[in-house]
C-alpha cells in the first residue's frame, strides 16, 4: 500500500543509511550534542533545523569527519565512520561559504575530487561535464569564481560536491547567501537534482520555510537534543512541544488547565471570566494537569458576530493589524490582556476591510484546530 | 607524526640560532678576559668529566657586571641610550602621528600610492638612508649651504656628530614605524563615530581628542615600542651620524667586542641590554595580542 | 573642512619632503663631476664608472647577493612552516615558548643577534664565512617571513582545506594544491622582505663574517666612517634604484589585478 508513498521511516523492515547511536560531542566543557540518536534513511531529503548553536552544525560536521563524536557511535550503511578520515569517507559537503578553490576555474573546482580518486581522463571529463549539465554551467566552465554570480557559484559548490557521486551530500546552509528570490527558485532546483541523482542529502538550516519546502523529514533541534523529528506537514500541525509549535511558523499559546469531558476530548479552563475553550487530543491528560493549547493564527476565524455554532469562541478587540499583502494578522486583544492572532487571506483585490482598530469582534475555532500539548 | 616534523623543524632551528647563543652570552659574560682563542677563560672541557663541569663552574663569576657597575662609562652610556630612545620616540610620533592622519583623511584613491610612498623608503637600505643625511647635516653640508644663501645665518651650523644629528637620523629611519601602525589604526576608524561626537556638541578639536585619539592608541603604542625598542640598542646611527659625545649603548658593545676585543665585558653589556630591553618587549607582546583578540 | 584638509596638505606635503629630499640630493649628486661631494661641478656618470672597475666593491656585491637569495630562501620555507604551526598547529609542548622565539628577533637589536650568534659559531667551531651569514640572515629573516605569512593564514578561509580533505585530499595534498596556491602572494612577500633585510643587514653581517666574506653594507659602511664620497653615491643611487623599480612594480602589479578582479566581480553580478 505504501509503494508509491516515500516513507522508508514507518517501514521497519528499511536499513538506515546513518545512525546515531546515543552520540554525545563535548568541546571543553560545552555540550554540543547530548545523547543523540537518529536514524537517515537512503534517498531521504533530510533537514536539520534549529537557531544557532542547536548543535546542527556539529552534526554534520562528525557526518564529514571534521568531528569526533565524544561519545557513541555514527554508522553509515552499517558502519562505524569514526575511524574513517575525512578524506577516505563516501560523504561529501556543500559548504555554507561554498568554500570554491579561488585559484581554480569552475571547471578544475569540479574535477577536482575526482582527480584525487585518479578517475581516467576519458571518464573523469565525461563526468565533469555532465555535471555541468545538470546545474547548467556548460558556459562558465572555464571560468574563476570571482567571476560568476553567488547563484551559479552556489551550483558549482553543489556541482563539486555531487562529482564524486557519494553516498551522502551534507549541505550546510546552501541557500544563506542567496537574496530570497533567488533563495526560492534554487530551492525547487535542489529537490529536482536530489530526485534525478537519488543521492540522500542532508541540510542544516535555521531557516524553517527552506526546511520544510525542501525536506522529506525534519529535525528540529535545540541544545544539543533533537526536539521531534517528522515530516514537514506533521511537525506543523502535530508539533510534539511548545518549543516546535513555537519555533515552526507564527502560533498563539494559551495556558490552562485540562479536565476530561469525554474520549479523548479536554475542557480548558485557562483564565478568570473567560468561557471555558474545548479541544481533542489523543494526548493523555490527567485532570487538572497543566496544558498550553496552540492555535495557528489561520486556524483562527474573525467575525464582528458571535458565530451560533462555535465550540470555542471568545471575545475582544482589534489592537493592531498587519498588513502582509497577501494576508492580514489581526492581533486581537481580550478583556483579561492577553492577545490572540488572527489571518485572513487578502482573496479580493482592494477589498473594504471588514475591522478595524478598537473594533469589538469575536475569535472562535473548532475544537480540532489546537494541539493540546503538556509542558 | 608528520605535524610533530613540521614543528619540530623550525622550533629546534630557533632554539639552536636564536636560544642557546643567549645562553652562551650569558655563560661569556660570566668568564674572564684571556688572550687565547677564544679569548675568554674558562671553556668547557668535558673530557675531564664531571670534575671538568665543576672546574668549569668554579671559574664563572660575577666580576664583569661588577666591572660595569663601577666604571660610569657603561652607566652613563645606558641612561643615555634609554634617554636617547625615549625623547626620539617622542619626535617620531610627533612627526608621524599627523603625516598618519593625513594620509587616512586622505581621497581613499590616494591611500595605495601614499601607503607605498611610506613603505618605499623602508625598502631601501637603511645604511643608505642614514648614509644621505651625513651630506646634509656636515658644515659644508647642502643644509649650510642653504641656510647661508637665504642669509638666516652667517656662520654654518656644527649638526653632524651632535646630539640633534642623532635625534635626526632615528626619526628619518624609523618613521615608517611609526606610521603604518597608527595609519592602520586611523584607516579602521569609522568615520561616522566623529560624525557621532560632533553631533552631540563636541567641537571638531574636542571630537579629535576624545575620539581620534583613544581609537587609534592601539596604534600609537604599536608605533612606539616599534621605534623605541630597537632605537635603544642602535648602532648605525649614533657612529655615522653622532660624535663622542654621543654615548649608546649598542656603539659601546660594539666598541668592546671589536676595538677592544674583550669578549666577556662585551656579552656582560649584552645580558644587561637585554634586561633592559625585556620590560618593553613584554609590553609590547602584551598590546599585539591584545590587539589580535580584539579583532578575533 | 577647510582648515582640516588645509592642514592634513601641508602634513603630507612637509612629510614626504622630509622622506624623500635626501634620497633625492643623494641621487642628483651621484651625477656630480666633482669629487667634493657638496660642489656642483657639473653633470657626470663618471663615478659610476669607477664603480664598476671597483673590483672590492663587485666581489662583495657577489657575496651579498648570494648570502640574500640563500638565506631568503631557506627563511621563507622555516618562515612559511612556522607560520602554519603557529595558526594551524593546536597546542603542543612548548607552545609560548615558540610563539616567544618568532616575535623577539623582530624587536631584538641588531648587535645582540649578531654577538650571540658569533659566540656560538665560534663555540661550535664553525668557520666564519657565507655560510655563516646565511644561517645567521635566515635565523632573524625567518621571523618576518613568518609574521607576513601568518597574517595571511589567519583571514585564510578554513572550509576551503576542509573541502580539499572532503574531496579527498590528504592533508600534505591539501597544502600543496590548495593552501599554498592561495597563500602564494604573501609566501612571495615574505620572500622579498628576507631578501632585502639581508640585503641591508650590516649589524649582524659584520659579526658573523669572515675575512673571507665581506658583503656589501660592511664595505659601505667602512668608506663613509671616513667620510661621504662620490662613489658611495652612485652605489647608493643603483640600489635605490632597484628597490624603487620593484616596489612600484609590484604594487602596480597587485594593484591591476585587484582592479580587474573588481571589475570581473561586478560583471559578474550583475549577470544575476
Amino acid at each position: 500500500m505504501n509503494s508509491t508513498v516515500f516513507a522508508p521511516w514507518d517501514d521497519p523492515q528499511a536499513k538506515p543509511l546513518i545512525q546515531f547511536k546515543n552520540v554525545t560531542k563535548r568541546f571543553g566543557g560545552f555540550t554540543a550534542i547530548d545523547n543523540l540518536s537518529l536514524d537517515i534513511f537512503e534517498r531521504e531529503f533530510f533537514a536539520l533545523l534549529g537557531p544557532s548553536g542547536c548543535g546542527k552544525t556539529t552534526m554534520m560536521r562528525m557526518l564529514a569527519g571534521f568531528e569526533q563524536p565524544s561519545e557513541g557511535t555514527i554508522l553509515l550503511s552499517g558502519q562505524d565512520i569514526a575511524p574513517v578520515p575525512p578524506n577516505k569517507r563516501a560523504v561529501n559537503m556543500m559548504f555554507q561559504s561554498y568554500a570554491l578553490f579561488p585559484h581554480l576555474n569552475v571547471w578544475d573546482n569540479i574535477a577536482f575530487g575526482l582527480r584525487r580518486d585518479n578517475m581516467p581522463k576519458h571518464d573523469l571529463e565525461d563526468r565533469v561535464e555532465e555535471m555541468l549539465r545538470l546545474t547548467r554551467l556548460e558556459k562558465f566552465a572555464r571560468r574563476k569564481p570571482h567571476q560568476i554570480s553567488g547563484g551559479q557559484r552556489q551550483r558549482v559548490a553543489l556541482a563539486r560536491s555531487l562529482a564524486k557521486a557519494p553516498k551522502l551530500l551534507l549541505l550546510d546552509e546552501p541557500l544563506g547567501a542567496l537574496d530570497k528570490k533567488l533563495r526560492q527558485d534554487t530551492q525547487f532546483e535542489l529537490m529536482d537534482i536530489q530526485e534525478k541523482t537519488g543521492t540522500t542529502f542532508v541540510i542544516v538550516t535555521h531557516d524553517q520555510e527552506e526546511a520544510m519546502t525542501v525536506a522529506s523529514r525534519v529535525a528540529v533541534m535545540d541544545q544539543g537534543k533533537l526536539m521531534q523529528v517528522a515530516t514537514p506537514d506533521r511537525i506543523y500541525e502535530n508539533p510534539n512541544s511548545v518549543y516546535v509549535a513555537d519555533f515552526i511558523g507564527d502560533v498563539n499559546i494559551i495556558q490552562g488547565r485540562a479536565t476530561s469531558t469525554g474520549e479523548d476530548t479536554y475542557r480548558i479552563d485557562w483564565a478568570e471570566g473567560q468561557p471555558p475553550l474545548t479541544a481533542t487530543s489523543a494526548n493523555h491528560f490527567s485532570d487538572g494537569q497543566t496544558c498550553h493549547l496552540a492555535i495557528r493564527p489561520e486556524k483562527v476565524t474573525i467575525s464582528a458576530e458571535r458565530p451560533a455554532d462555535a465550540v470555542n469562541a471568545v471575545q475582544g478587540k482589534v489592537h493592531d493589524i498587519a498588513y502582509l499583502g497577501n494576508l492580514s494578522t489581526y492581533y486581537v486583544e481580550l478583556s483579561n490582556g492577553i492577545i490572540i492572532k488572527a489571518q485572513t487571506a487578502n482573496t479580493r483585490r482592494i477589498s473594504r476591510r471588514s475591522f478595524t482598530w478598537e473594533d469589538p469582534v469575536w475569535l472562535s475555532w473548532t475544537a480540532t484546530a489546537a494541539v493540546l500539548l503538556a509542558d | 607524526m608528520r605535524r610533530a616534523v613540521l614543528i619540530a623543524i623550525p622550533y629546534v632551528w630557533l632554539l639552536a640560532l636564536f636560544l642557546v647563543p643567549f645562553f652562551i652570552v650569558l655563560k661569556i659574560s660570566l668568564s674572564d678576559i684571556a688572550l687565547a682563542i677564544p679569548p675568554y677563560t674558562p671553556t668547557l672541557d668535558l673530557s675531564q668529566g664531571w670534575a671538568g663541569i665543576k672546574e668549569f663552574f668554579s671559574q664563572l663569576d660575577f666580576e664583569n657586571f661588577v666591572w660595569l657597575t663601577e666604571d660610569d662609562l657603561y652607566w652613563k652610556a645606558y641612561l643615555s641610550s634609554v634617554k636617547i630612545a625615549l625623547i626620539a620616540t617622542a619626535l617620531t610620533l610627533l612627526v608621524g602621528y599627523p603625516i598618519a592622519y593625513g594620509m587616512a583623511r586622505a581621497p581613499e584613491e590616494w591611500r595605495p600610492t601614499l601607503m607605498m610612498l611610506v613603505i618605499l623608503p623602508f625598502w631601501t637600505s637603511f645604511l643608505i638612508r642614514v648614509y644621505a643625511w651625513m651630506g646634509i647635516l656636515s658644515n659644508e653640508g647642502y643644509l649650510n649651504q642653504f641656510l647661508l644663501w637665504t642669509g638666516i645665518i652667517s656662520t654654518p651650523l656644527t649638526i653632524l656628530n651632535t646630539q640633534t644629528a642623532v635625534y635626526i637620523g632615528i626619526v628619518y629611519t624609523y618613521l615608517p614605524f611609526m606610521i603604518l601602525p597608527i595609519y592602520a589604526a586611523l584607516d579602521r576608524l569609522d568615520g561616522s563615530l566623529i560624525e557621532a561626537a560632533e553631533d552631540l556638541g563636541c567641537s571638531r578639536t574636542q571630537a579629535f581628542w576624545l575620539v581620534t585619539i583613544p581609537l587609534s592608541r592601539p596604534g600609537i603604542i604599536a608605533g612606539c615600542f616599534l621605534v623605541m625598542i630597537p632605537v635603544i640598542g642602535e648602532f648605525v646611527i649614533p657612529s655615522l651620524l653622532g660624535g663622542s659625545g654621543t654615548l649608546m649603548i649598542g656603539k659601546v658593545l660594539w666598541e668592546e667586542f671589536f676595538s677592544n676585543r674583550d669578549w666577556p665585558v662585551a656579552s656582560a653589556v649584552a645580558v644587561i641590554l637585554l634586561l633592559i630591553l625585556v620590560i618593553p618587549i613584554v609590553l609590547f607582546q602584551r598590546n599585539q595580542q591584545k590587539q589580535a583578540e580584539a579583532e578575533q | 573642512m577647510n582648515r582640516l584638509s588645509w592642514f592634513n596638505t601641508v602634513s603630507l606635503t612637509l612629510g614626504f619632503a622630509f622622506l624623500y629630499i635626501p634620497m633625492v640630493i643623494l641621487i642628483i649628486f651621484s651625477f656630480n663631476e666633482s669629487k667634493l661631494v657638496t660642489v656642483w661641478a657639473g653633470f657626470s656618470t663618471k663615478w659610476y664608472g669607477e664603480l664598476m672597475q671597483n673590483q672590492a666593491f663587485l666581489d662583495a656585491a657577489w657575496v651579498t647577493v648570494r648570502v640574500a637569495v640563500f638565506s631568503s630562501t631557506l627563511a621563507t620555507i622555516l618562515g612559511t612552516m612556522a607560520a602554519y604551526v603557529m595558526v594551524r598547529g593546536g597546542r603542543f609542548f612548548g607552545r609560548t615558548l615558540f610563539s616567544g622565539m618568532i616575535y623577539a628577533p623582530l624587536v631584538m637589536p641588531e648587535v645582540i643577534t649578531g654577538l650571540s650568534l658569533l659566540l656560538l659559531f665560534i663555540g661550535i667551531g664553525l668557520d666564519r664565512g657565507i655560510l655563516t651569514i646565511v644561517l645567521a640572515h635566515t635565523t632573524f629573516s625567518m621571523c618576518y617571513v613568518s609574521v607576513v605569512v601568518s597574517s595571511r593564514l589567519v583571514t585564510f578561509d578554513r572550509s576551503l582545506e576542509e573541502a580539499a580533505l572532503d574531496l579527498g585530499c590528504s592533508p600534505a595534498q591539501a597544502f600543496r594544491l590548495v593552501t599554498l596556491p592561495i597563500i602564494a602572494p604573501a609566501v612571495i612577500s615574505g620572500w622579498l622582505l628576507a631578501f632585502t633585510l639581508s640585503l641591508d643587514d650590516l649589524v649582524i653581517a659584520s659579526f658573523t663574517s669572515g675575512p673571507s666574506a665581506t658583503t656589501l653594507p660592511i664595505k659601505i659602511f667602512s668608506a663613509v666612517r671616513l667620510g661621504v664620497s662620490p662613489e658611495i653615491n652612485a652605489l647608493s643611487t643603483i640600489m635605490i634604484a632597484v628597490v624603487t623599480v620593484g616596489v612600484i612594480t609590484a604594487s602596480l602589479v597587485s594593484k591591476r589585478a585587484m582592479v580587474r578582479q573588481r571589475q570581473e566581480e561586478q560583471a559578474a553580478a550583475r549577470t544575476e
